[in-house]
């Protein structure tokens, strides 16, 4: 149970907003040959060989970057570097202004280079109605509105048996994004209005969207007609 | 300090006693005579007195009045430590004439003691989270929870005058408790906090009526709009400094001209982005007695005669000495700055994008700067001109623009802190973010400024060595702890084995904090620090491969210790169970997702927060983390209460 729980999360590791860092991976994920002596099956301790960039003696030999995440910069790693939570928030912004400024002039076809620079902005809050403590996602490390609902739904409804979710209930697949369940995910844009997710393109979404918010259906109401009615808009 | 340690040392009986006597009798004798308020600290040693039996009992002779005057003119937190472990009777005399209070860990002893403790408490001082946590290491939700505190005080210190937090959970219910609770509250500072939103911050401003000072510094605010500040009655002139420049949204300017108006007593005004430049000088026209300005934007286009204006106000500010905000400053603003340049002394433009020609126009007109924050757009050059012009420059801190990333040339390498190193006579503390550095440098640095007391290089690219030898960094740290015999805080980072490690445990003996990332080679690392640092109260690490020996063979070290943080690093649930159990005045929380019970014990746990406390587990933790229990047979225990 606990081994599947995380395979599934190998990929998710970096996505959760408790602010992890790249540790705890399986064994099967590790694939470092066991001369390495504590670099066991222990924790995924970040090495030398994921920074491939560096030249240090510790560069790795043996091709075991198979199962593991592609070779990352400094920048990726949470917490590193070691900035403050408000001077990162200036950075970014500052480099998303001078993106916008700079407009389409240089074509970069280094996609890495861009998600280096937006990393800092990943993290956002989310809050669920009826929860007291609210969580962080890093949204740049998730791909798809189906991604990002199953981390929340992990994330505020734990499957763990024996272990309480932050609401105090025991799980049952949320659909968070179908409306089908009791909850639905809002987030508030750039402009301090309320949404439905899922009615934008994900790129889009992740540029404009400041926080997100598990709202019981019932008062989601208002923003559901929304939601009807700009799908009737786009039909017509 | 010689006077100080040496009252710690009561276990070594009367000749200490004696020694005491002579420093209290020679106290005694010179407030009587001359009335001039100094310290213990200043004292000269003194020569030890032949032994009498009567000298043992002079508690007896001096009334509780006379130490309580004695008493009166020891500040230091740590000397009246000291002096409260002395006998009974200073204990009691202590903490009945201690106003301001410091607890370094909120979770090391409970409010409601605190409370009882100090009756005459004016002032506390409280911080929550680890360190980590404004590097998001930990968790949202993992505590640090102001309510218990602000409700014990409320409850027994109405007299309470100020409050200051750093890292903690503040809810608005927190500030209205605050407000409602202490009729003659003047400070309130919340640094890195979170938990409130700008209603809270307009309890605080409507209520205290004798508010002097409103700062938050670098707070998360659940940020409703610019009303707060119309919140502040018509009435209220007590004002000395706000700080609302983590703030987002506008405030209405009328409100703050009048504040500013009726204000005759602020001293420090830092301003939030919003605040356009436009409207600055007429704010400043309102205040030109300031000693500290924080602008807003710095970028607005102005027509010249808003510049002429803007020119004149900012000449007007005669006293001003510290500089900050001056976000967006545009390089064509820079020459209205001028006036004040001769009379800085703290300087942050760690929020300018300004290159680095425009950076020396400005810096080598600031003679008398004591502090600088620059981004590293500075440059090597750039911090050649300081080293040039700011001989009296104490402080230095050169953060990352982010422009490596955009492979724009920005050459600031580590030939720009040997400068400054050289030519800076005063210079004591550093953070330095640079892409990679030598060994040299660093000898280089220790060579020229043996005075360091905080020492915080950030080579941004991990496990990076010396980048000429291609060596392990160890020589470059060794010399400077070797060198810099006062240092208390370091930072260290780059390429680094246990070797590194052996000689700040050699060498670094005044070292009280001390934070590592990607070092180290094995559990010898964390045994050369943890034996050999005496000083040593912090301790964080994270992504380092060792724990568990050298952890359990130096248990004992961390109850000399405030905190431990280990994160990413080897340590397994069953080395926090044994150290828990050996350990009965440590709190050993462990932080992971997964319930440590369903896993082996060899496994190893994400992160770590150890810490000593009189205060028991605590009861609020939340559902990832878990707080080993003392008696092996319950293992694990989640006391909390929802």
């Amino acid at each position: 149970m606990i081994s599947e729980l995380e395979m599934g999360k190998a990929e998710s590791e970096l996505e959760l907003g408790l602010g992890l860092s790249l540790g705890g991976g399986t064994a099967a994920k590790i694939g470092k040959p066991g001369g390495g002596g504590a670099w066991g099956e222990r924790g995924r301790l970040l090495t030398a060989k994921d920074f491939p960039s560096v030249g240090s003696k510790r560069a790795a030999d043996s091709a075991s970057h198979a199962g593991a995440s592609p070779p990352r910069s400094s920048s990726q790693v949470v917490g590193w570097p070691p900035i403050g939570s408000h001077r990162m928030n200036s950075l970014a912004a500052k480099s998303a202004r001078e993106e916008e400024e700079a407009g389409k002039k240089k074509v970069k076809d280094d996609e890495p280079k861009d998600v280096n620079k937006k990393v800092q902005v990943g993290f956002i809050k989310v809050n669920m109605d009826g929860v007291a403590i609210g969580r962080k996602v890093d949204l740049n490390a998730h791909s798809s509105y189906e991604n990002l609902a199953q981390t929340l739904e992990d994330m505020f409804f734990r499957g763990n048996p024996g272990t309480i979710g932050l609401t105090g209930q025991f799980t049952k697949p949320l659909r968070l994004l179908d409306g089908s369940s009791e909850f639905v995910l809002t987030y508030e844009d750039k402009e301090g209005d309320w949404m439905l997710v899922g009615d934008v393109p994900w790129r889009m979404f992740i540029t404009s969207v400041k926080r997100l918010r598990v709202m019981k259906t019932s008062e989601a109401n208002g923003l559901a007609a929304r939601h009807q009615e700009s799908n009737e808009r786009q039909r017509k | 300090m010689g006077a100080s340690s040496t009252l710690l040392m009561v276990s070594h009986g009367h000749c200490l006693l004696c020694l005491l006597f002579s420093v209290v009798r020679f106290i005694y004798i010179k407030t009587f005579n001359s009335f001039d308020s100094f310290r213990i600290k200043s004292l000269p040693s003194l020569p030890s007195l032949s032994l009498s039996p009567s000298l043992v009992l002079m508690d007896r002779r001096f009334p509780f009045k006379v130490l309580e005057h004695i008493f009166s003119f020891v500040d230091s937190n740590e000397d009246r430590n000291s002096v409260s472990l002395v006998c009974k009777s200073w204990f009691e005399t202590e903490r009945r004439t201690r106003k301001r209070v410091f607890v370094g860990n909120c979770y090391a002893v409970s409010p409601l003691k605190v409370a009882r403790r100090f009756p005459k408490m004016r002032s506390l001082t409280l911080k929550g989270k680890p360190h980590f946590a404004d590097y998001n290491l930990v968790p949202d939700g993992w505590g640090g929870y102001a309510w218990p505190w602000i409700e014990a005080m409320a409850a027994r210190r109405p007299f309470l005058e100020e409050i200051r937090l750093k890292r903690m959970v503040v809810t608005d219910e927190c500030l209205e408790k605050i407000a409602a609770s202490f009729r003659d509250f003047k400070t309130l500072v919340l640094t890195s906090c979170e938990g409130f939103s700008t209603d809270g911050i307009a309890a605080i401003a409507s209520t205290c009526r004798k508010l002097r000072d409103l700062e938050l510094r670098e707070c998360i605010v659940d940020d409703l709009g610019g009303d707060w500040l119309s919140y502040f009655p018509e009435t209220s002139t007590s004002l000395v400094s706000l700080d609302f420049s983590c703030l987002d949204s506008e405030v209405k300017l009328s409100d703050l001209e009048r504040l500013l108006s009726r204000s005759p007593n602020l001293k420090s005004l830092k301003l939030n982005r919003s605040v356009t430049l436009d409207v600055l000088e007429s704010l400043l026209r309102r205040a030109p007695q300031l000693v500290e300005l924080g602008t807003g934007s710095f970028s607005d286009e102005l027509d010249p005669e808003e510049i002429a204006k803007l020119t004149k106000a900012l000449s007007e500010l005669k006293q001003l000495k510290s500089l900050s905000g001056l976000w967006d400053l545009l390089p064509e603003y820079i020459p209205l700055l001028y006036s004040l340049c001769p009379r800085l002394t703290s300087l942050n433009l760690s929020y300018a994008t300004v290159q680095m020609p425009d950076l020396i126009d400005l810096l080598s007109r600031c003679s008398k700067l004591q502090k600088l924050w620059v981004m590293d757009l500075i440059e090597d050059k750039g911090l050649k001109t300081v080293a040039l012009c700011c001989k009296e420059l104490r402080e230095l801190r050169v953060f990352p623009s982010g422009a490596d990333l955009d492979e724009t040339d920005v050459t600031l390498t580590e030939q720009g802190l040997v400068s400054v190193s050289e030519g800076c006579p005063k210079l004591e503390s550093v953070l330095y973010f640079c892409v990679q550095f030598t060994n040299a440098a660093l000898v280089s640095i220790a060579k020229n400024r043996p005075n360091f007391r905080c020492f915080r290089l950030c080579v941004m690219e991990p496990f990076a060595p010396d980048y000429r030898t291609q060596q392990p960094l160890d020589e470059g740290f060794k010399a400077i702890v070797e060198r810099c015999k006062d240092l208390r805080r370091l930072s260290v980072s780059g390429l680094l084995t246990d070797k590194a490690f052996e000689y700040i445990g050699v060498h670094a003996k005044k070292l009280r904090m001390l934070s590592i990332a990607f070092a180290g080679d094995s559990d010898l690392m964390l045994h050369h620090l943890l034996s050999g640092c005496q000083s040593l109260k912090k301790l964080e690490i994270r992504d380092c491969p060792f724990g568990d020996t050298a952890l359990l063979e130096n248990a004992a070290k961390l109850e000399t210790m405030r905190s431990l943080w280990m994160s990413s690093c080897f340590v397994s649930f069953g080395a926090c169970k044994q150290l828990s159990q050996k350990m009965p005045r440590l709190n050993v929380e462990v932080i992971d997702e997964h319930p440590p019970k369903t896993r082996p014990d060899s496994s190893p746990v994400e992160r770590i927060y150890i810490y000593r406390t009189v205060a028991g587990p605590r009861l609020d933790t939340p559902e990832f983390v878990w707080t080993i229990h003392k008696s092996p047979e319950v293992g694990v225990s989640r006391l909390s209460i929802r």
